[in-house]
């Protein structure tokens, strides 16, 4: 039990984080949800009247019957879904077997290879993207060293195609995959990955049956992480992907920036958090099933 | 020769291993130790911490590598050998359970990592939990359990695989006495019944001489003495030995005065006679047991030595008394009398000259070469 000072005290810490997140994080979040059901204003802004056609577009509802339904969104989405889901896979590749190399190093090493792998936080996303173009365009770093090299005899399009977004957003993730990861392969109890080889499993059978399922949470905090950021992203495929790879990120920051139609832009945000949270929900009930009992 | 070799379950020969010290230079965790373990036997390597005997057992079990000598394991050279195709199998100091499988499925791992059916399987997780009093614990997991379930549950997971040697490294430290000491019986028979070979890990001279038929002292990356417990606290080999097993006084120094009635003069100047056998000149140290001093008779015959004291303090330890003395020289001499020694020590007051007396020839001579 807490005690009557205690519970003062801890309500006196809490408030101001409370507040600060009732304010800043709930209210545009209310405010996003009350927009997607008003009304488009002509330059922008909302007309304060119920309007369910921002949702009625997404769907295919409309003035009160079902119209052919436009796949457009659809695709986007499922577009979306299927690059964010490429990248959790591509970037816990990367991550798992650097996590457990990092992990074997003296622990001064370890710090100092942590270090460098956030290091690219330092710098502005943007410019970091920017080179990116700069390596993958036509006239670019990776087609001149082949050329050079004479392994292709002309330049090859990579930029503007999802291979390049994926490479963007990989790249962007990797730290965000690494950190959960490592923590989750650090804290490993290296006895029992003993314990395991003396029982006479080969290092294979000791990495699906202990190290993996022992380090299922750090993969899933990963993948969550790289998840949901590349799933909403819009800088990547605005830069990499150029116009024909468009994610759902684009798509809302179009309707905000361009479009200038509010209502739809949120109805749009609104649904991808309600899928979101449905994925999410469902992907950590399966995972927890499997977790440690604690 | 061969006949004799395939007796020896376990052989390690000058084995040799230095680790590199955090601050530079290396420690010499073995040092040249060579050793036979013979079957169905039950072996304690006994020492202090930082003795090597840590280091003797992953190298048995392959997880450290000597700088040189060699182990061999039933005969065959095991040097290279990863621990997966070792013969041997261990009970880690802090268990090492896998916490995302249940108790069968810890104790089976060993068969299922080898392709056991699962029927088979079942059969011997079932026959195993039941041995080490566990049954119908299954499907708990293991942070469901308490210590000494734990402790069941590593041992039967070890024993399953039938291994030719089971290595025990510390297993009981972290369990509260009276359940180490039970558990200590349930080790020894559990050895008994099962017929295959156990090598203990210990630093608790306790536990060395209640289970061990055979007890390895090593020191410093050396071994000090082999042989049965009794051996160790009757006739220790080194002055190690006998400070680290049992209690008692030890005297320092060296042999004079003739071979029919040697006297051990030590270096404060306290003369002792001792038993017949040292030459003159002889560097020795006589260990003088609590058991072995009572309060000296009325008329002393010649085969008592007799030391002069005062009584500092009398202990209750419940079975006996401990009556702490100092001798002349300030060394300090405790003496547990049997129940009839006791009624003449409970004479005597704190503070109050006593003369302890003990047969010339019980107590232990090391001679030193």
């Amino acid at each position: 039990m807490i005690g009557k000072r205690e519970s003062r005290r801890l309500a006196a810490l809490l408030t101001p984080g409370t507040l600060f997140l009732g304010i800043f994080f709930m209210g545009p979040l209310a405010v996003m949800i009350v927009y997607s059901f008003l009304e488009p204003g002509l330059y922008g802004g909302v007309e304060w009247n119920f309007y369910h056609l921002n949702y009625g577009r997404i769907l295919g509802w409309a003035d009160g019957q079902w119209e052919a339904f436009d796949p457009v969104y659809a695709e986007i989405f499922f577009r979306s879904v299927r690059l964010a889901l490429t990248n959790v896979a591509i970037t816990l590749l990367i991550c798992y077997p650097a996590a457990l190399w990092v992990s074997e190093l003296p622990t001064r090493w370890r710090t100092f290879v942590v270090f460098i792998i956030t290091l690219p936080f330092f710098v502005s996303l943007v410019v970091r993207l920017f080179c990116w173009v700069l390596i993958l365009r036509p006239s670019g770093f990776l087609n001149s060293i082949l050329l050079g090299l004479g392994l292709i005899s002309e330049p090859f399009d990579i930029i503007y195609t999802e291979t390049a977004v994926l490479i963007g957003m990989a790249y962007i993730m990797l730290p965000f995959m690494f950190l959960p990861l490592y923590a989750s392969i650090e804290k490993l109890d290296h006895s029992l990955v003993e314990a395991s080889s003396d029982l006479g499993a080969s290092p294979y059978q000791t990495f699906l049956r202990v190290i993996l399922p022992m380090t299922l949470p750090g993969i899933a905090a990963g993948a969550v992480l790289v998840f949901i950021p590349s799933l909403g992203n819009f800088i990547v495929p605005d830069l990499l992907g150029g116009a024909k790879v468009l994610m759902i990120g684009n798509l809302v920051e179009q309707q905000f920036l361009s479009a200038r139609n509010w209502p739809f832009g949120s109805a749009l945000s609104v649904m991808i958090m309600l899928v979101m949270l449905l994925l999410i929900v469902f992907y950590l009930r399966r995972i927890g099933r499997t977790e440690i009992v604690k | 020769m061969i006949e004799e070799a395939l007796d020896y379950i376990a052989e390690v020969k000058d084995a040799v291993k230095r680790f590199l010290a955090p601050e530079g230079g290396a420690i010499t965790a073995l040092d040249g130790i060579s050793l036979e373990i013979q079957q169905s036997q039950f072996v304690t390597l006994l020492g202090p911490s930082g003795c090597g005997k840590t280091t003797l057992l992953r190298a048995i079990s392959g997880f450290e590598d000597l700088d040189s000598g060699e182990v061999r394991i039933g005969g065959e050279l095991v040097t290279g050998v990863p621990p997966y195709r070792r013969p041997v199998n261990t009970v880690f100091q802090n268990y090492a359970l896998f916490p995302h499988l249940s108790v069968s499925g810890n104790i089976g791992y060993g068969l299922e990592v080898a392709g056991v059916p699962r029927k088979e399987r079942d059969r011997r997780v079932g026959e195993a939990l039941e041995r080490v009093g566990l049954a119908g614990f299954d499907l708990r997991k293991p942070a469901q359990l308490s210590g000494g379930q734990q402790q069941r549950v590593a041992l039967a997971r070890a024993i399953i695989n039938q291994p030719k040697l089971l290595l025990l490294d510390e297993p009981l430290s972290a369990l509260d006495r009276n359940l180490r000491q039970s558990m200590q019986l349930e080790l020894k028979s559990l050895q008994h019944d099962l017929g295959i070979c156990f090598l203990f890990v210990t630093h608790d001279q306790e536990e060395a001489l209640t289970m061990s038929d055979q007890v390895i002292v090593l020191n410093q990356g050396q071994i000090e003495q082999i042989g049965p417990p009794e051996v160790h606290y009757h006739q220790p080999a080194t002055r190690f030995v006998a400070e680290f097993i049992g209690d008692g006084t030890l005297f320092s120094g060296k042999i004079q005065n003739t071979v029919e009635n040697p006297i051990l003069v030590t270096e404060d100047g306290l003369s002792i006679a001792v038993g017949v056998g040292p030459k003159v000149g002889d560097k020795a140290t006589l260990i003088i047991r609590p058991e072995q001093l009572n309060i000296a008779p009325e008329n002393p015959d010649d085969s008592m030595v007799i030391l002069d004291a005062v009584l500092e303090q009398s202990v209750f330890q419940g079975a006996t008394r401990r009556y702490v003395c100092q001798l002349a020289n300030g060394t300090s001499i405790s003496a547990t009398p049997t129940e009839s020694g006791d009624q003449a020590f409970s004479r005597v007051k704190p503070g109050e000259p006593v003369r302890l007396a003990y047969r010339r020839s019980t107590p232990h001579l090391i001679i030193e070469t």
